[in-house]
């Protein structure tokens, strides 16, 4: 492999991985607060970007239409929580896990019936449709370095809203003492409900962002899914910071698999994290 | 005299009788079953759907040929998974005592169909599935294809692109079986004629993660590549070629699944494109015209390949129907008639071969303004070789 076509398998790994943690951290947040383990997270990413094509039919803007799917997002994650979520705080995983796995087909029904089985397309926003000429051949779309920093943007925000934050401090306390934070007189299942709806406008807003890169198809959340559980293992259930560093690590083993090594690439990710989990059993970065 | 009489007399009474028995059993028969195996969930919903709305759309038309058989559809969902696909069979065979199974869009399923209805007393068409292995080493009296071979259509693109003094080319597809067999017909056409595949890139199935490997395309610079991908994937792997860069400076070739109920979702990175493939949309005849105009009106949607391959499905039932004056009791009689029919299907001419699958004319064409437009007729009349076939 020569020296530029190295760099080049480097920006796409970090640019997938980028792209994963975005999905994966809502999930993780999730799991890490409240303990739910939702599996119906990659349809959120699915809802996020069929919602970004309906409305950039609609208003022919791709910014406008993202700022209206998020909040959308954000308002399902609300109803969700209110009305099924919250019945479950106090089960154990098995009926989370049949509760979300009803939700996916429900969303997956919805989809066929709102927007049909044929493949949609969202064309990447004009002002963004350049591209960097990396070598003689091969050009790097602003887009996709575009999502690249907002993906390491909302990292930022997220991290500073974790620990510099009168929310984020509560999240924190959650995640260790729920009991202890209700005797202090904070109302958890507010906090509850906010937290899960942040977490299904992560996914929805990485697939809005992902939508004029990919084909926006049925099934599309599970094949994500998947990938997703990976790096939260890897990072460790419930720590953001594991599913940033797991995300990374995901995506460019994969995408160094798949040029290197191509007759393994599809084991790659799950011997990675199969080798992460022997040396430490709970993901690197378990709270 | 009188011995010619009686004879006359006798003859003309079991005519008589034939006749009226003949009326008595269209007026009164069961309907013909027609099972339908197809997708209609899932990643490929939309092929599903498809199918089905140019099967029952064929019927519709066709009723007239019936000989006043109804036709009563039993529907499944397959969900492309192949594990469900035996069960499902089975039970349209056994329980339902279906006349005719149509389907399976995947290839996968096609086999797990195939295991249970082979030889069985039912007829199997294939609406789309290309296995080669269908109408290869697992071919049967009883199965026939109304769609193609993989082989079929990616073998004349070899021809094109050798036409196209392209001398060393990358091929790439998903690794599953598909994809393997479209890329071997692209290569047995293109090595035969001197050309020389330089890399084949096989992408684990359903992975749409195509960046690394273009990167990898673009550091070795061919004169052009050749692809299999289809629906969801295709989307993505078009418009990922034209993002890093790859189009306009190393020719995009694939067969013609790639921009097949595509190119909407494509958008401009589609433009250009040259594919191969047993139809185009704007294939100039009559039948094709009067096919998509009356589709469009049914359905509210363009048209595609597998809307096609459901209607000729749905032709085949009618013409043996007719053929057999609607008693298709006798399955011997039943797959002669199937055999000798000449579809007038809107992709042209279909006629079938021993192994059952369809002589058709392949195109060579090219997206232009969203469109897949005809360029040339690389192989008119083409026969899959059928290796393994013993029929």
């Amino acid at each position: 492999m020569t020296t530029s076509l190295f760099f080049v398998q480097l920006i796409n790994g970090l640019q997938y991985g980028l792209l994963l943690f975005l999905i994966a951290s809502g999930l993780t947040l999730v799991f890490g607060v409240m303990g739910i383990l939702n599996l119906a997270h990659g349809s959120m990413y699915m809802v996020g970007a069929y919602l970004a094509w309906y409305f950039v039919q609609q208003t022919g803007s791709f910014t406008l239409s993202a700022v209206i799917s998020a909040i959308i997002a954000l308002l399902i994650g609300i109803v969700v929580e209110r009305t099924l979520i919250q019945r479950l705080y106090r089960r154990n995983h098995l009926d989370q896990v049949l509760l979300t796995i009803g939700m996916i087909f429900v969303f997956n029904a919805l989809q066929s019936i709102l927007w049909g089985n044929d493949p949609l397309g969202v064309q990447v926003p004009d002002a963004m449709s350049a591209a960097i000429p990396l070598t003689d051949v091969v050009e790097y779309p602003v887009y996709r370095l575009f999502v690249a920093l907002l993906c390491v943007a909302i990292a930022a925000i997220m991290y500073y809203m974790i620990n510099r934050t009168r929310l984020g401090m509560l999240i924190r306390a959650g995640e260790s003492n729920r009991e202890m934070v209700e005797c202090l007189g904070i109302d958890i299942s507010r906090l509850y409900t906010i937290v899960f709806a942040i977490g299904v406008m992560l996914a929805a807003v990485a697939g809005v962002i992902a939508a004029p890169m990919s084909s926006i198809v049925p099934g599309m959340g599970e094949h994500v899914l998947i990938a997703c559980f990976v790096v939260v293992v890897i990072g460790g259930m419930g720590s953001i910071k594991g599913a940033l560093i797991g995300a990374l690590l995901v995506g460019l083993v994969d995408t160094f698999a798949s040029v290197l090594l191509p007759q393994l690439s599809s084991m790659m990710i799950y011997i990675l994290m199969a080798f992460i989990l022997l040396i430490k059993p709970q993901g690197l970065f378990s709270s | 005299m009188e011995n010619y009489n009686k004879f006359m007399r006798t003859l003309l009474a079991g005519t008589v009788v034939a006749t009226l028995s003949a009326q008595a059993l269209a007026d009164n028969a069961e309907p013909i079953k027609v099972g339908v195996m197809l997708p209609f969930s899932g990643i490929y919903a939309a092929l599903g759907d498809a199918g089905r709305n140019g099967l029952k759309m064929a019927l519709k038309e066709h009723a007239g040929e019936l000989h006043g058989r109804q036709i009563e559809f039993i529907e499944m969902d397959t969900e492309a998974k192949p594990e469900r696909a035996p069960e499902i069979a089975s039970s349209l065979l056994n329980q339902h005592h279906a006349n005719f199974i149509i389907g399976p869009v995947h290839s996968g399923v096609a086999m797990g169909m195939i295991k249970v209805l082979k030889d069985q007393d039912t007829i199997m068409i294939i609406p789309n599935a290309g296995a080669n292995a269908a109408t290869g080493p697992l071919c049967a009296p009883n199965i026939f294809r109304t769609s193609f071979s993989m082989w079929q259509p990616s073998y004349p693109m070899g021809q094109v692109a050798l036409d196209s003094a392209y001398k060393r080319v990358v091929t790439m597809s998903w690794n599953y079986g598909a994809g393997r067999e479209s890329l071997e017909g692209f290569e047995e056409a293109f090595k035969a004629g001197g050309g020389e595949i330089i890399k084949q890139i096989m992408v684990p199935f359903p992975k749409t993660e195509f960046q690394s490997y273009l990167s990898e395309i673009g550091s070795i610079n061919p004169d052009a590549v050749f692809v299999f991908f289809a629906g969801g994937g295709a989307v993505k792997f078009v418009k990922d070629y034209d993002a890093l860069g790859l189009k306009g400076k190393i020719p995009l070739l694939g067969s013609g699944f790639l921009t097949e109920g595509t190119t909407s979702a494509q958008g401009p990175s589609a433009e250009g494109i040259r594919t191969t493939l047993h139809y185009a949309d704007g294939l100039d005849n009559e039948v094709n015209t009067k096919f998509r105009q009356n589709y469009q009106q049914m359905f509210g949607k363009e048209a595609d390949i597998y809307a096609v391959q459901g209607y000729d499905a749905g032709l085949l039932i009618a013409k043996a129907v007719d053929q057999l004056g609607g008693d298709i009791s006798d399955q011997a009689a039943l797959i002669q008639a199937m055999e000798s029919t000449t579809l007038l299907s809107p992709r042209g001419e279909v006629s079938f071969s021993k192994a059952h699958n369809p002589i058709q004319n392949i195109y060579l064409r090219e997206v232009v303004d969203g469109a897949n437009k005809v360029i040339d007729v690389p192989a008119a009349k083409l026969e899959d070789p059928a290796r393994g076939c013993k029929l």
